[in-house]
């Protein structure tokens, strides 16, 4: 029996994903949850699973193409080839009819297993179009294409393109021309309101909807392109993931009025502690210890304390959030991601410590849910990994504020006038001007430091 | 019915030739006594005579300033450059005299100028050239770059007997290495027709020359994928076969052309005009082109192989035009 592979839905406000790579060939075998594809959408990457056990039949849609959520992807001939021939329908026909049969009049047992079998395409691959054309993106066609769509009367915009980036192929516009003369009453619905908003807005929202506007605004370059090729160059076209990266960056510089402050922070206590305790815990604990934990316990703790930088803007109100989910960014080989703690508050320091660790191993391995990379209220960035004094970075929106931590190092710093060598931390606070003012962020980055220079929490 | 090799249907078709019509000559560097080069003119000395058959000093331009004379006064001369890459040495010859003569002095000249061409041979680059488009931007010449030992047997006799100046390009890989049997006795293949090698209904592989091979080499591994390639073989590239480019565009609505000269002024750019100017609205995808690159022929096998088209590139190519 066949089964359907889809293109799952990574979470409530992703309607499409991006085939980056197939993991298994037609012909392949393969077993029910064994890795068959690897996807992008706007959230996150990952790998998804096999619904069945069987051989890989047929692969739909190709690597590098976007589709919609629930479009078959695949077919898989799940437990072996008898089930094509012919007589075996009518033989496990008995087998689903009964569980329908409250539902609806069985179908008539030869077509039960036909009847049963998804047939997504008119629809779905109406709506999409309409979808297109509502959006007003160009319509991607070919000479022969528009030249038949003329002759045929056909409007290109409902016509589904299966070609190279959504093009209507010259197989599509002849498909259509046969639906067209079979079909004559064909009458497809308005597309008013046919369109599916990029996001389900749930209030009055300042922020403008995804899609072109934003991607213009990203993709815009500063000056003619040509200008941009000279010498010698490679031209790399941006991943999924990049491509979101920017879109979101750009947006968050637009809307929130950045503003940066600096702290030094004392972090010879920590680390004389972590030094200390580093083998045991890793030993009774089963997980790495690093200094994040002791950033998100801090971070945590000084956000109870000044709510109004865990928050979200949302028009001329100010959400604030009542609990603390502390996004964690991790630099990957093919970008970065920011996966989150959820209800950080309610963690002690080495359920932190674990959620981080596990977090970023995921991320790297792309395991991560789409939940995982949501519902941040505020983050947490670490240039200082990578070397660098401090960072300023950029805010992870909807958050108001972002935390930079520099590298550790030992500097000497003068204590009561006498020079001590110290393990210093440049902490940088990015925060949006239009909700957080410098009192509060200067306060808050105070308790940040006070909580770390004077540790008191036990770590086990 | 034999089995015979190209360079022995090209030696078949002289033979033949000047057997036929007393007035067709033969004339080059060391092609009497030595038998040519590649042994492509060996016992035409022996049997034809010195008269007929001439040995002539290194001088390219002198080669063809005589043929050119000799045409003048009636005879039909059969002039070889050792390797077509010389045919630089005599370029004004061909390009104002050979050219021209009928047209500004209603003298034709009834000759052939051919010669071994191309690559894949580690010639390097004063050895491998491919210079035919030198002289399809020539009005008043011919110009012919058959494959097949058929073709170059029937292309050479349709070029003797021609009343116009026709260049005849010799592919020296494909000298030994290309066998058919064909039919004994006096055939032509008429100049200015391509020929279809493989229908296909995807889309369409324009090809001549060793090219045309390597295109059908690359269309059989195509077909195993599930792409159905036509391959056509242009035979002759001046004047060249209009109708049969378009009417194949028409079936498959997709083209890909192959050449092994280089990329930029290739014969590529002329058939995509063609095809934009006679069948736009049939084009269902870019034209595309697999080409040598726009550097002399390299002389490191490494560096040729990477130069020149091969199946794999064409496959490549034909992939992504047949997937969009």
């Amino acid at each position: 029996m066949a089964v359907d592979v889809v293109m799952p839905q990574m979470g409530e406000s992703i309607f499409e994903g991006t085939i980056t790579k197939w993991l298994k060939k037609p012909g392949d075998k393969i077993e029910r949850d064994e890795p068959l594809f690897e996807i992008s959408t706007d959230k996150v990457d990952a790998e998804i699973p096999s619904p069945a056990a069987g051989v890989l039949k047929e692969v739909k849609v190709n690597e590098g193409q976007t589709v919609p959520v629930q479009t078959v992807v695949a077919t898989i001939e799940a437990g072996g080839a008898a089930a094509q021939t012919a007589p075996s329908p009518a033989k496990q026909a008995p087998a689903p009819v009964p569980a329908q049969a409250k539902a609806e009049p069985p179908p008539s047992s030869a077509s039960a297993p036909a009847a049963r079998m998804p047939s997504p395409p008119p629809g779905a691959a109406a709506e999409q179009a309409h979808a297109r054309a509502a959006s007003g993106e160009k319509i991607r066609s070919s000479p022969l294409v528009r030249r038949i769509a003329r002759e045929h009367n056909i409007d290109l915009a409902q016509v589904p393109g299966t070609g190279a980036g959504g093009r209507v192929s010259k197989r599509d516009i002849l498909e259509a021309v046969e639906g067209t003369t079979a079909r004559p009453t064909q009458t497809p619905a308005p597309p008013v309101g046919g369109a599916i908003p990029f996001r389900a807005p749930t209030g009055p929202s300042p922020l403008p909807p995804g899609g072109a506007a934003q991607s213009t605004a990203a993709f815009e370059t500063a000056v003619p392109r040509e200008k941009l090729y000279f010498g010698h160059y490679e031209v790399q076209p941006m991943s999924v993931m990049r491509q979101k990266i920017a879109e979101h960056m750009v947006l968050s510089k637009r809307v929130s009025p950045h503003v940066y402050s600096v702290d030094e922070v004392d972090l010879t206590g920590i680390a004389a502690l972590r030094a200390k305790t580093k083998e045991k815990f890793e030993q009774a604990a089963g997980t790495k210890l690093t200094f994040m934990p002791f950033f998100v316990r801090a971070a945590v703790e000084a956000l109870r304390a000044f709510p109004t930088v865990n928050a979200s803007v949302d028009g001329t109100n100010v959400v604030l959030h009542k609990e603390a989910n502390i996004g964690i960014a991790v630099a990957l080989d093919w970008g970065l991601i920011v996966p989150v703690i959820k209800n950080a508050e309610e963690k002690n320091f080495l359920g932190t410590a674990r959620a981080i660790n596990d977090l970023a191993e995921r991320a790297r391995a792309k395991k991560l849910k789409p939940e995982e990379v949501a519902e941040s209220t505020f983050s947490i960035t670490n240039p200082g990994v990578f070397g660098g004094l401090f960072g300023l970075p950029i805010i992870n929106q909807p958050n108001v504020a972002i935390l930079g931590l520099g590298t550790i190092e030992k500097r000497p710093v003068v204590i009561d006038d006498a020079i001590a060598i110290r393990s210093m931390v440049y902490l940088t606070l990015s925060y949006d001007h239009r909700v957080v003012d410098g009192a509060t962020a200067h306060q808050f980055m105070g308790r940040l430091k006070h909580s770390l220079e004077n540790w008191s929490e036990s770590i086990l | 019915m034999a089995e015979i090799t190209m360079l022995e249907g090209i030696r078949q078709a002289l033979f033949e030739e000047m057997d036929r019509d007393p007035a067709v000559v033969a004339l080059g560097e060391d092609i009497g006594v030595f038998g040519g080069a590649f042994k492509v003119t060996e016992g035409l000395l022996a049997r034809f005579g010195p008269e007929r058959v001439i040995d002539t000093p290194i001088s390219e331009t002198a080669i063809v300033g005589a043929a050119c004379g000799m045409s003048y006064l009636g005879l039909r001369p059969v002039a070889e450059m050792q390797f077509i890459d010389f045919i630089a040495c005599c370029f004004n010859q061909v390009t104002n005299f050979l050219a021209k003569s009928h047209y500004r002095w209603g003298a034709p000249v009834p000759l052939v100028l051919r010669g071994p061409s191309g690559g894949s041979v580690h010639g390097g680059p004063f050895h491998s050239a491919n210079p035919e488009m030198y002289f399809v931007h020539t009005p008043g010449l011919k110009v012919v770059y058959p494959s097949t030992a058929y073709d170059a047997k029937g292309l050479l006799k349709s070029a003797i007997r021609d009343n116009n100046p026709v260049l005849f390009f010799e592919h020296k890989f494909l000298y030994r290495r290309i066998k058919e049997e064909i039919p004994s006795g006096d055939y032509t293949v008429p100049i200015g027709k391509a020929v279809i090698r493989r229908q296909g209904n995807d889309l369409t592989i324009i090809s001549y020359a060793a090219a045309a091979h390597t295109s059908l080499e690359a269309a059989e591994q195509l077909g195993r994928e599930g792409i159905d390639a036509e391959v056509m073989d242009l035979r002759t590239l001046l004047p060249l076969d209009r109708e049969s480019i378009l009417a194949s565009l028409k079936k498959t609505n997709k083209l890909l052309i192959v050449h092994e000269d280089t990329r930029t002024g290739g014969i590529a750019g002329e058939i995509a005009a063609i095809v934009c100017e006679g069948a736009f609205e049939d084009l269902d995808g870019p034209i595309l082109r697999v080409t040598a690159l726009d550097t002399p022929v390299p002389y490191s096998p490494p560096l040729e192989h990477r130069f020149l088209p091969n199946a794999e590139k064409i496959v490549a190519a034909a992939r992504a035009l047949a997937k969009y």
